[in-house]
């Protein structure tokens, strides 16, 4: 076992854990695989269990031959460790620090873990797409189920199964695939039964600055608008950046050869740009020295609301678009990964009253995140403490979150579930013995075999003893379309997390 | 009356403050002695006291007509549109007369009339007697006494008539001492901590200069150090910043010399005058009335104005003299300039973190009585109620009211009453609709037969108190449980429901509040209805134990009873959400938002009626 040989002290004893709002705890601690345990011993009450995933960051210090550790984890949580014995912190220090930094996949915890609780329900089994198509299949029959990607082959951060207009065969699919970045060629996201309308999402078209036109691309989008109504194309990007992006091989679709779509574009901002703000936005929650107004500045600075604005504003727009114009939407970024996803999801969080109940809410992650192919592996390996930064770390889960609480808080009676219950989504998709977010993409997950191997987060979560921790007390099921202000006074730090 | 040219003007706009898109509701504007009132197309109603108005302006003619921006004190900002300029030019002129009055009789208090007889009137001022509170704290006792000294108001004219002083402290003492503090308001006691034995006293600053000292002032500070048993040093707070303080001993005032004082412990705290108070608000107010404003620009302003921070500095010096009290167990004597603006906010904040009847509906009124109208606070001047010099008003009650709003906020258990409460209580310190909070002291109040002519707010206050009850609200049987809440600078938040409390659309659309109050109510009505049917049942159980020919049945009903009470309470439960009216679900319209840049454009294709009908969506919950 190679653990071991990563482990080079197991154990020591009179550690003092420091832990901000509780008293200090001395006791003994122990590196396994996967955690570092620490326990007082005499009264078991008291245990500290870490698993290494969960460490961000790890800083050390010396007074004389005590050590201390201090330790930052992913999900924002700071402890400190006083190790006595110069040697003892070192060798503790250098195997956490190749522990929580380990690069295969399958040495991680959920690939070892095994649940203590009985599955009632397999939670790899909970959300499948041809359930969720029944869904809709009642309600029309303009859309079916495609196997095009069934190998993967047309897409390789699509599921095997996604939705398409009925008229369109794979052959034309396998056209657009190419047309598309990523070969993510525009599919059903969301329908909505009161105004019959859909979201769709897709990658960036591959225009190029020459222009380049996709006739098969054109009629597959103009085969889910009726005769003479219009759609809505939603760029979450500003114009600008979709014009450089033509230089790339990228960029949008041209009002000529899609006349029947209007293009808006709505500037969210993505990758290290929102990693930097996250990090600026802890490192001022972080700041003791009590000054009001240093707080503001730098509140300010790290733009985390401005993010949570912009995205918010995207996801209204398109249910406005979808409810109120009665017009059908497509949405896309670049990849159409990020960005795309945070307003789909949301917009249907708006739009839709089932996905504001926990069921409904774990099938929405399901089906616009971790099939939709968002890349959680690359997205959550890091979070607000580390110092080597990768180009791809994003906490674009985490805003999302957020930004469904934004309109919990302003609809405190709408949701099934409450701010807990987001939480625990951000602390698992960080770090977790379950196999849910592991991997970048529904083909990677198949070949990790994660369904046989790993367990389902949604096993473990919907056992009811858990649930009820999670349901919120007020929830009456609402079934209107809510609509959530924007204006900046209406936006809350959550200090939740 | 005279004032009043025009009384109604019809086809009057009323813009949407932060619509993108000059959305208006078109209606009546009417002009009455007291409000100025506003009927929509709708048939809803605003209504807006004179005394509210803070400024009236008349913005250049537009095409459509003559706007005209009210601004209130209450932070209510309307934008009408009048079609004719004499219209608005009458209307302007009639405000700018009506909401600045020049005399105390012409405030809406000496009309308001509520239809109570005189002994009801009486009552309702008697309802907080400040006596008994200074019995509830244990005063007078072997070390406080009541001096009769300022009874006729000789030593000080913004005091009130009753002073608790250290029985050691002599007349000659407290006469001396007070001319040495500025405008005589000599040290006196504010709040007696029974348990610790340690108490808050207030005063004014010294007229020290730069070396003058007075044994007196010397000898009544001692005891009051003296009159605590347990602890011989005491903490002298000033509120105010060390600069400012320095710069009063130039004018031969200052603060103590640590060096002439036997047993003092000298502290500033550094809280900012009412000028610079003023001004931040102005800034804030500014900032939020923007719009399309943007996040970043929010908080860079928020940041500038400075607001969270003077309110910051209020609650850091609360929270000294709570420490010092239950820590240190020493007493505490706090001043600033004139003691009577940052010194009732540390004062009454102290008490309220220490005392947690401070935390209950009427001892709430009895801290503002006591603390606020009782010791001086120039309630007057620092609202504005009369036209006098606006460099005296100051949104320092305000600031009170918000640093009690942000503990409700950390301590949503400690405290009987809800914001609701908070937001009525500053409403009315600007309306000038009953007696309390007119005039600038206890004296002034007197010689205007405030008592005769004009009506109490408490006694409406708890007649509604059903309204702002905190449902959350534990009582605890101790009395001394202390608040410590965390001032770290992210527990200090925007008190959206305070600036923005006219604006609809900013709010939160689902209020949990409400939902806890209606489902408490409904809890108290099925808990009647258990009590009614059980008594029901005794009364046929009696008339059955008479009737033997019935005995039998009296068995099968005995035993039923707590079967019929546990399905009652599962009832409760199952019931709730069905027994609730018709709630309507506000913000179901996207138009009061202000997220579409695109309104304009989606709204061409759509009739306008469309977000109307929507707007008031109605469910069943």
């Amino acid at each position: 076992m190679e653990f071991a040989e990563l482990i080079k002290t197991p154990r020591v004893d009179n550690v003092v854990l420091h832990r901000p709002f509780y008293p200090a705890v001395e006791g003994t601690l122990c590196l396994t695989g996967h955690h570092l345990i620490l326990s007082s011993r005499q009264d078991n009450t008291e245990e500290l269990w870490l698993l290494h995933s969960n460490i961000d960051a790890i800083d050390k210090r010396f007074v004389g031959s005590l050590g201390t550790i201090i330790i930052k984890c992913k999900d924002f949580r700071i402890i400190q460790l006083d190790i006595p014995g110069m040697e003892e912190c070192l060798n503790i220090a250098s195997s956490i620090e190749a522990l929580s930094t380990l690069d295969s996949i399958t040495l991680m915890y959920p690939f070892f873990y095994r649940p203590m609780f009985e599955v009632i329900e397999d939670g790899w089994h909970s959300f499948l797409p041809e359930q969720e198509f029944k869904l809709y299949s009642s309600a029309t029959s303009q859309w079916r189920l495609s196997y095009v990607n069934k190998e993967f082959a047309v897409c390789p951060t699509y599921p095997p199964i996604v939705i398409v207009p009925e008229s369109i065969d794979d052959e034309t699919l396998r056209k657009v695939a190419t047309f598309r970045h990523g070969g993510r060629f525009p599919v059903l996201s969301y329908y909505h039964q009161k105004s019959k309308r859909v979201i769709m999402r897709s990658g960036q078209p591959l225009t190029g600055t020459n222009g380049r036109r996709c006739k098969e691309d054109e009629k597959l989008i103009n085969a889910t608008l009726r005769a003479g109504s219009r759609g809505y194309i939603i760029d979450t990007r500003s114009l600008n950046v979709a014009q450089q992006a033509r230089a790339k091989g990228g960029g949008f679709e041209q009002e000529a050869h899609y006349p029947q779509w209007r293009r808006i574009h709505k500037s969210i901002e993505r990758y290290h740009i929102l990693q930097e703000s996250l990090i600026k936005l802890v490192e001022a929650c972080n700041d003791q020295t009590h000054n009001m107004d240093r707080w503001l500045s730098k509140l300010e600075a790290s733009n985390w609301l401005t993010h949570i604005k912009e995205i918010l504003t995207a996801a209204c727009l398109v249910a406005q678009c979808i409810d109120r114009e009665e017009a059908s939407v497509l949405i896309h970024g670049t990849e159409g990964t990020d960005s795309t996803l945070q307003v789909t999801s949301l917009a249907q969080i708006i739009l839709e009253p089932r996905s504001r109940t926990i069921r409904g809410f774990e099938a929405l992650i399901e089906r616009e995140w971790l099939q939709a192919g968002h890349p959680f592996q690359q997205r959550c390996a890091q979070s607000a403490y580390c110092n080597t930064k990768q180009k791809w770390e994003a906490p674009v889960f985490l805003l999302f979150l957020d930004c469904v609480w934004q309109i919990l808080r302003q609809f405190p009676c709408s949701f099934e579930f409450n701010e807990n219950f987001l939480i625990m989504l951000f602390e698992h998709a960080y770090a977790s013995q379950f196999g849910t977010f592991l991997g970048n993409s529904e083909s990677e997950r198949c070949k990790l075999k994660l369904q046989q191997k790993t367990m389902s987060l949604w096993s473990w979560v919907n056992q009811p003893s858990k649930l009820s921790k999670y349901t919120n007390p007020l929830f009456e099921a609402n079934n209107l379309v809510i609509w959530p202000s924007v204006a900046p006074q209406s936006l809350l730090l959550w200090e939740g997390i | 009356m005279e004032h009043i040219r025009t009384t109604k003007v019809e086809q009057v706009k009323l813009l949407d403050r932060f619509a993108t898109n000059n959305k208006s509701l078109t209606g009546t504007l009417y002009l009455t002695a007291t409000h100025l009132l506003f009927i929509d197309s709708l048939q809803k109603e605003t209504w807006i006291l004179h005394h509210h108005i803070a400024s009236v302006e008349k913005l250049a003619l537009t095409t459509s007509g003559c706007p005209l921006v009210i601004q209130c004190k209450n932070f209510r900002i309307v934008h009408f549109i009048v079609p004719r300029e004499r219209d608005c030019h009458d209307i302007y002129n009639s405000l700018l007369q009506l909401s600045k009055q020049a005399k105390y009789e012409d405030l809406y208090a000496f009309s308001y009339n509520p239809k109570q007889n005189d002994s009801e009137r009486l009552q309702g001022w008697q309802l907080i007697d400040l006596a008994e509170e200074y019995k509830r704290m244990g005063v007078p006792n072997s070390h406080w006494e009541l001096s009769d000294a300022n009874q006729e108001y000789k030593i000080c004219e913004t005091y009130p008539r009753e002073l608790y002083v250290p029985w050691t402290a002599k007349k000659t003492v407290i006469v001396g001492s007070s001319k040495f503090r500025s405008k005589g308001r000599f040290p006196v006691l504010s709040y007696y901590h029974q348990d610790k034995k340690a108490a808050i006293c207030r005063c004014s600053q010294p007229l020290s200069g730069f070396s003058a000292r007075c044994m007196e002032d010397e000898r009544l500070l001692e005891a009051i150090s003296k009159a605590n048993p347990v602890n011989c040093y005491m903490y002298v707070v000033d509120t105010r910043p060390k600069l400012n303080a320095m710069a009063n001993r130039a004018a031969g005032k200052g603060y103590e010399n640590e060096d002439n004082y036997s047993s003092i412990r000298f502290q500033f705290v550094g809280i900012e005058n009412i000028h610079v108070m003023r001004s931040s608000l102005q800034k804030l107010l500014e900032v939020n009335g923007t719009k399309g404003l943007s996040v970043n620009d929010f908080y860079s302003g928020l940041e500038s104005s400075g607001w969270l921070r003077h309110i910051k500095a209020v609650m850091d010096a609360a929270i000294f003299l709570a420490r010092a009290i239950m820590v240190e167990n020493a007493s505490v004597l706090v001043h600033c300039s004139d003691g009577w603006d940052r010194t009732s906010q540390v004062c009454s904040l102290g008490s309220l973190l220490l005392d947690s009847y401070y935390r209950t509906i009427r001892g709430f009124m009895v801290l503002i009585e006591k603390d606020w109208i009782s010791f001086g606070h120039k309630f007057s001047e620092r609202c504005g109620h009369l036209d006098g010099d606006p460099k005296e008003v100051s949104p320092v009650f305000t600031q009170f009211l918000e640093c009690v709003w942000h503990l409700t906020e950390q301590f949503p258990q400690a405290f009987e009453f809800n914001e609701a409460f908070l937001l009525q209580i500053h409403e009315h310190i600007h309306s000038c609709q009953f007696g309390n909070f007119l005039g600038n002291c206890q004296k002034e109040r007197e010689e205007l037969k405030l008592k005769e002519k004009t009506y109490s707010l408490w006694p409406f206050l708890l007649e509604d108190q059903k309204k702002y009850l905190n449902p959350l609200y534990s009582s605890k049987s101790h009395r001394f449980i202390v608040l410590e809440p965390n001032t770290v600078s992210f527990n200090f938040k925007f008190w959206r429901n305070m600036y923005h409390q006219f604006d609809q659309t900013l709010h939160p659309r689902q209020s949990v509040f409400n939902i806890i109050m209606n489902m408490n109510e409904q809890n108290k009505q099925l808990e009647k209805d258990i009590k009614d049917l059980e008594s029901k049942i005794k009364q046929r159980k009696n008339k059955q134990t008479d009737d033997i020919l019935t005995k039998e049945l009296l068995h099968s009903v005995h035993p039923e009873s707590p079967t019929l009470k546990t399905s009652l309470c599962f009832k409760e439960q199952t019931r709730l959400p069905v027994n609730d009216s018709l709630r309507t679900i506000e913000g179901s319209s996207p138009a009061d938002n202000r997220y579409s840049e695109y309104a304009e454009e989606f709204s061409k294709s759509e009739p306008a009626v469309v977000s109307l009908e929507y707007g008031v969506a109605r469910m069943t919950c």
